[in-house]
Order: C-alpha cells, then sequence, then structure tokens
C-alpha cells in the first residue's frame, strides 16, 4: 500500500474506537507507528507527543505530526483527514435525527456505557507515556505537581508546559 | 437579502444564524487559543461570545459529539457547522478550527526534524512529555469523577486501564469487547428503572 494510503487507513480505523478522543487512543497510535509499521522509535514518539502538547489546538494533533513525519506535509494532511473524517460524516448524517435519537433508549445506554471505558483508557495512555519518558524522582513529583495544579486550581495549562520545559532543560528530571 | 420574519415567538431574542464565513473565522479563534483542551474556548464563542447557541442548544449539540467517537471538538465544529449552513458550514467549521493548529504544527514538526537532535531540545520535550502525561491522567480523574453511578461503572474503568496500561492488550478490542458489556449492563439499568417508573 503507498504510504499516504497507509497512513489514511490506519488512523480512518483508530477514529471508530477514539472514544474519549485522541489522548485516549496512544497506546494504539503507538502501536501502530511504532510497533506495526516501525515509521519511528519510541523516543520520537514521545518528543512528538510533547510537541503536539505544547502547540495549540485539539489533542488530534500528535496524529498530525505522526504523519508529517512520515511523509511530510502530505502525510500530516491524510493522517489527520483520516482520524477526524468518518465522524464528522456520522455527525453530519445522526445530526437531522438527533431531537429523536436523543431520547432513545438505546443513546442513554451507549453514552453511560461508554463513559467509564473512556476514562479507563485516558488514564492508561497518560500512565503508558509517563512510563515511556521513565522519570526520576523529581520528574515523578512534576507529574503529580501537574495533575494536583490542573485538578485543583484554575491555572491555565500552559504554564505548567513552560515549567515542564524550563525543568527539563535542568536535566534534573 | 430576505427580509427578517417576524416569528410568533417574538419575546425570544433573534438568534444570530453566521455565514460560512464567520463559522470559520469564529473557529479559527477558537483552535487557536486552546491548548489542552479546547472545548472550554467553544463553548465561550458558541454561547457567550457570539450567541450562536443558547446554553442549552449547546448541551445537546454536545451529547451528539460525545456520543459519537473521535475528536470531540471536531464533532462539534461540524454539528455547528451542519446547523446553520449544511454541508458547506460544517466544512467551514472544521477547517477553520484545524487549518491555524495543522500549520503550527507542521512548522513545529519542521523545526523539530532539523533540531530534535540537540540535547537541550530533548531534554526539553522530555519536561513537556511529563507535562502533558500529567494533563492526560487528570483529564481522565476529572471524567471519572463526572461518571454516574460510580460504584458500578468506575470497576469497568479500572478494568480497561489494567488491560491496556498493565497487560498491554490490543486496545481496539478492549474498547469495543468493554463498552459491549458496560453498554448492555447500562441498557438493563435503564429498562429496570423504566419498570419501575411504570409500576
Amino acid at each position: 500500500m503507498p504510504i499516504l494510503m497507509e497512513l489514511f487507513v490506519s488512523f480512518f480505523l483508530v477514529a471508530f474506537v477514539s472514544f474519549g478522543g485522541a489522548s485516549a487512543v496512544i497506546p494504539e497510535l503507538y502501536r501502530i507507528a511504532v510497533t506495526e509499521h516501525g515509521w519511528m522509535d519510541a523516543r520520537t514518539f514521545t518528543e512528538l507527543f510533547a510537541i503536539a502538547q505544547a502547540a495549540p489546538g485539539p489533542n488530534v494533533l500528535i496524529v498530525t505530526l505522526i504523519g508529517q513525519y512520515v511523509d511530510g506535509w502530505q502525510g500530516a494532511f491524510w493522517a489527520t483527514l483520516g482520524m477526524c473524517l468518518p465522524m464528522s460524516l456520522l455527525v453530519g448524517l445522526l445530526f437531522k435525527h438527533w431531537d429523536k435519537l436523543q431520547h432513545w433508549r438505546g443513546r442513554a445506554a451507549i453514552q453511560i456505557g461508554v463513559a467509564p471505558m473512556a476514562v479507563g483508557l485516558v488514564l492508561a495512555s497518560g500512565t503508558l507515556i509517563a512510563r515511556s519518558a521513565a522519570p526520576g524522582l523529581l520528574g515523578v513529583l512534576l507529574l503529580v505537581l501537574t495533575i494536583a495544579v490542573n485538578l485543583k486550581t484554575k491555572l491555565h495549562p500552559l504554564w505548567l508546559i513552560l515549567l515542564g520545559g524550563v525543568l527539563g532543560l535542568t536535566g534534573l528530571l | 437579502m430576505p427580509a427578517p420574519q417576524i416569528s410568533e415567538s417574538a419575546t425570544k431574542p433573534v438568534a444570530i444564524s453566521p455565514t460560512p464565513g464567520a463559522l470559520f473565522f469564529g473557529f479559527s479563534r477558537v483552535g487557536l487559543s486552546g491548548f489542552g483542551g479546547v472545548l472550554p474556548w467553544a463553548r465561550r464563542l458558541l454561547v457567550e461570545t457570539e450567541g450562536w447557541l443558547s446554553a442549552e442548544e449547546f448541551n445537546v449539540l454536545l451529547g451528539l459529539c460525545q456520543f459519537l467517537p473521535g475528536p470531540n471538538v471536531i464533532n462539534l465544529a461540524v454539528a455547528v457547522g451542519v446547523r446553520f449552513c449544511g454541508w458547506r458550514g460544517a466544512v467551514s467549521g472544521a477547517l477553520g478550527l484545524m487549518l491555524g493548529p495543522f500549520l503550527i504544527a507542521l512548522v513545529l514538526g519542521l523545526l523539530y526534524s532539523h533540531y530534535g537532535e540537540l540535547p537541550a531540545v530533548q531534554s526539553m520535550l522530555h519536561g513537556i512529555t511529563l507535562v502533558g502525561a500529567g494533563l492526560i491522567i487528570a483529564t481522565g480523574i476529572r471524567m471519572g469523577l463526572n461518571v454516574k453511578n460510580r460504584a458500578i461503572y468506575l470497576p469497568f474503568a479500572a478494568a480497561a486501564f489494567v488491560a491496556i496500561a498493565l497487560l498491554h492488550w490490543p486496545l481496539p478490542a478492549v474498547m469495543l469487547g468493554g463498552a459491549a458489556l458496560t453498554i448492555s449492563l447500562s441498557w438493563w439499568r435503564l429498562s429496570q428503572e423504566a419498570k419501575a417508573c411504570r409500576s
């Protein structure tokens, strides 16, 4: 399969299980990019994740960066489109019927049922990324501090990202 | 330009319908102002700044977007676009949301491909990775606290976590298999509730 098609198809398929958004499927993105296709090594994947976090915009940018790393701007385009297209089409189709569907028991059942799965996936994603960074003691402290500050205060996450970058530069993490 | 119609419910403030161009620029601002989560910014634009949607309409549309997998905020841009301008609105909204961040990501990716090997860049990204992981874990915790009937449903979250983070089971299988279980359970519970209401 040509590489652009491979990017498009891989992320098109991921879209169907990404309840909870791109952050929930990071382990699957890792499997596709590193394990299955060998497009990059583990360190590069983790660094692209960091760049996506530091950039403004939706979390799906990790997919954009993977695509670009593999095949320039065209790779970025097809990877991003693959991830965004399936559900965009479904939203467009479901929109007209949503008034009726809203009161269907299946809708409530799906929404209630999928939520805990998304929680598990998102937590697993964060944990696996943290583990892959192999933090030292100070690194673990930074991780815990980030979680606590983000949960307990309204501080803009950009400040935490800046803090992470600066502390990273000291090489102590 | 058609004359504004006088509707029967004239007491309600007339909602402003955005054009595809307005959707594009509105969602551009949303995309570029969001760091680590764009959804609050989308709400601010749609409900507070522009008044395109009432708070209730926003929640209904958000429900549609959260019902489906995929990047929620892109789903939202599509849903809002369709609501006002059909498929042209959907394309404008989604494109507006993504174009700016996409271009910035390309520039950052290019910088990375030139300077990514520098030790300083690597140690900086190492720090950002940890913060990014922390932000995702915090999001997960917040989502977990929002789950209703936590005693019933959170064990499934824990099982999904163990399966993926510790046992490294394939994510699509865990997600689809687990969701089949949890959806059946919630369907059954909703049926029970409906019966209890009737009797």
